[in-house]
């Protein structure tokens, strides 16, 4: 069973918005990342899943359910992280989200054990019995990830997450987003417009441009498999470049780094042993993907931001 | 550290147990509401307030019970004592009526709830009884309080049976108060997302039309419209259905009926509207 499939899923705004244009796709459950710019169409995408909003025409299954007529059985089985702030400044955050996963339909001890757990789980311990109010935004955004933990979902859908963090805490929520979806066993769909940040953690990628899908498929079918590695020197990136290539290893510049594909573990050695020879300050050495941005490389540009702003 | 007081972590734990009815998250969400009006589970700041109401109309309630035992005298009867304290209560619903539905719309919490199984009238409703219940015992308590203090100081058992008359009297004139102000507050505060902008609008709703109906009374002189007027007051309006089916408040003539119909249509009204505000409100 596909954990969420759309046949020619079309929704209009009574303004004459047309935010999604007969969208048709089937995802499996794993990590997933729905990628687009901001506009479109992400929000309006989950929200449909979610049942909060009609589709103007076309159908919507989640979890193999209609979330049009049975919306009320697919809210219970998922669990839903707002792009906005969402979070009463003056309740204490264990209360709170005990009190929503009472709502989820959790009997009190029970709610109250699990929003201790979830909590726990996105990592706030003591801090717990503090006011919302006094929160960080990494905490706050903690907060809004267990609140829509803590009913056990059998899938998360969670717009922007990494909204209004800093790099550390970027990196810490995608993390934890990956552990959800990996070891608590949840189906995670997580959007985003920075697709660079999270091709990292899913299983596979749906991309929406203007409403209209511009590719869903699953990430080793969209990399092409060769990796490459990223140098970055301080100074001489020239003279590196040039020597790198004298050993034939086909370096390419971007930016301030020297790219190398990367055949085998000597590569390795081999570039450690020409920046060695040179003399050159080595600020990083590290492999990466080919990015999946390149694949959308037809896509008109400034739609999709493969940064890590 | 002891070898026994090592934490384990036990890693995430799925949950198989029983997941309760749309009906426990509304029963829970009254519940919550509840709390909310009287300031419970918050913070002492929020706990001001509402205490300070509770001790107001309690004070009065006790001075009842004083002057009774001294005198044997009822001051204030049952049915008479939600119209003394009806400004009083109409300030509590002021600030609550906005802590209990406008604090939602302004931290934009109703995105996690009808993302939930629990319904968009479910909430409505919940929040509107909570708040109706709240003023309802904000008005009986201190009624219950009287009847316990003349109970115990009445000379025989007929005298208790005709307190006990008249306290079921006076929840009776409790609800109309409690219904007719609450639904006409959650309406008005669901459309305001600032707390003091719907707790002005309620107090200016409330004054205003008491004003007019006031002046329309004056007006009327003994005419008709000086029975009807009263009408358009939610101070006067339950004191009518009163008087409709006591005969011991205000002069509504033959028009006893119309009151008993307009607080019908009054409260369903509200209760309809804020049920559609609720339908359409935007996520």
């Amino acid at each position: 069973m596909s954990l969420i499939a759309t046949q020619s899923l079309t929704k209009t705004y009574p303004g004459g918005v047309t935010a999604l244009a007969d969208l048709t796709l089937s995802v499996e459950p794993g990590v997933i990342g729905l990628v687009g710019a901001n506009g479109a169409g992400k929000s309006t995408m989950i929200k449909t899943l979610l049942g909060l909003l009609t589709p103007t025409s076309g159908q919507v299954r989640v979890l193999g359910l209609d979330p049009v007529t049975a919306g009320e059985e697919v809210r219970s089985r998922v669990g839903y992280m707002p792009e906005h702030d969402c979070l009463p400044p003056d309740m204490i955050a264990a209360e709170f989200v005990t009190h929503m996963a009472r709502m989820s339909g959790l009997p009190r001890t029970v709610a109250r054990e699990r929003a201790s757990e979830a909590l726990r789980h996105v990592g706030l311990y003591e801090e717990r019995y503090r006011q919302i109010g006094g929160y960080s935004t990494g905490m706050k955004q903690r907060v809004k990830l267990a609140q829509a933990l803590v009913h056990d979902p059998n899938l998360l859908l969670l717009d922007e997450p990494t909204n209004g963090l800093d790099p550390a805490g970027r990196d810490a929520m995608l993390t934890l987003i990956h552990r959800i979806g990996t070891e608590f066993g949840i189906s995670v769909v997580v959007c985003s417009h920075l697709l660079g940040e999270i091709e990292r953690i899913c299983d596979s990628l749906i991309a929406i441009e203007g409403g209209r899908l511009l590719r869903a498929d699953r990430i080793e079918a969209m990399t092409t498999g060769t990796d490459v590695l990223a140098i970055e020197v301080a100074e001489g990136t020239a003279e590196l470049l040039a020597a790198l290539a004298a050993r034939g290893l086909a370096p390419r510049e971007e930016g301030r780094l020297l790219l190398v594909p990367l055949a085998d573990e000597d590569t390795y050695d081999l570039i450690l042993r020409t920046v060695a020879e040179l003399d050159l300050p080595l600020h990083r050495l590290d492999q990466r993907r080919h990015r999946v941005a390149e694949l959308f490389a037809t896509a008109p540009r400034p739609s999709l931001e493969a940064s890590h702003v | 550290m002891s070898e026994q007081s090592v934490i384990h972590d036990i890693g995430y734990q799925r949950y198989s147990g029983v997941r309760l009815s749309r009906g426990y998250a509304a029963r829970s969400l009254f519940e919550h509401g509840l709390r909310v009006a009287f300031g419970l589970g918050r913070s002492a700041k929020a706990k001001i307030f509402p205490w300070i109401v509770i001790g107001l109309v309690t004070l009065l309630a006790v001075v009842i019970v004083a002057v009774k035992a001294q005198t044997g005298e009822m001051m204030l009867s049952y049915q008479a004592f939600p119209s003394a304290v009806s400004t009083v209560a109409m300030v509590f619903l002021a600030v609550v009526a906005p802590e209990l539905v406008s604090r939602d719309l302004r931290n934009q919490t109703l995105p996690l709830y009808f993302s939930r199984p629990v319904g968009r009238a479910d909430y409505a409703l919940a929040k509107l009884s909570a708040l109706a219940v709240a003023v309802f015992l904000l008005l009986a308590g201190p009624q219950t309080l009287v009847f316990l203090g003349s109970a115990f100081t009445a000379p025989d058992t007929s005298g208790v049976a005709a307190e006990a008359r008249g306290l079921l009297g006076g929840w009776v004139v409790s609800a109309a108060y409690a219904l007719i102000f609450s639904s006409l507050s959650v309406l008005i505060a669901s459309v305001a997302s600032r707390r003091a902008f719907a707790a002005g609008a309620i107090v200016v709703v409330f004054m205003v039309s008491s004003g007019v109906a006031g002046l329309l009374i004056a007006l009327g002189g003994e005419g008709p419209m000086s029975r009807i007027a009263p009408l358009f007051s939610p101070f006067l309006l339950p004191e009518g259905l009163r008087s409709w089916l006591y005969g011991t408040s205000i002069d509504v003539g033959a028009y006893g009926p119309l009151y008993g119909l307009a607080t019908l249509l009054l409260v369903a009204g509200c209760t309809g509207l804020l049920v559609l505000r609720y339908r359409k409100v935007s996520l």
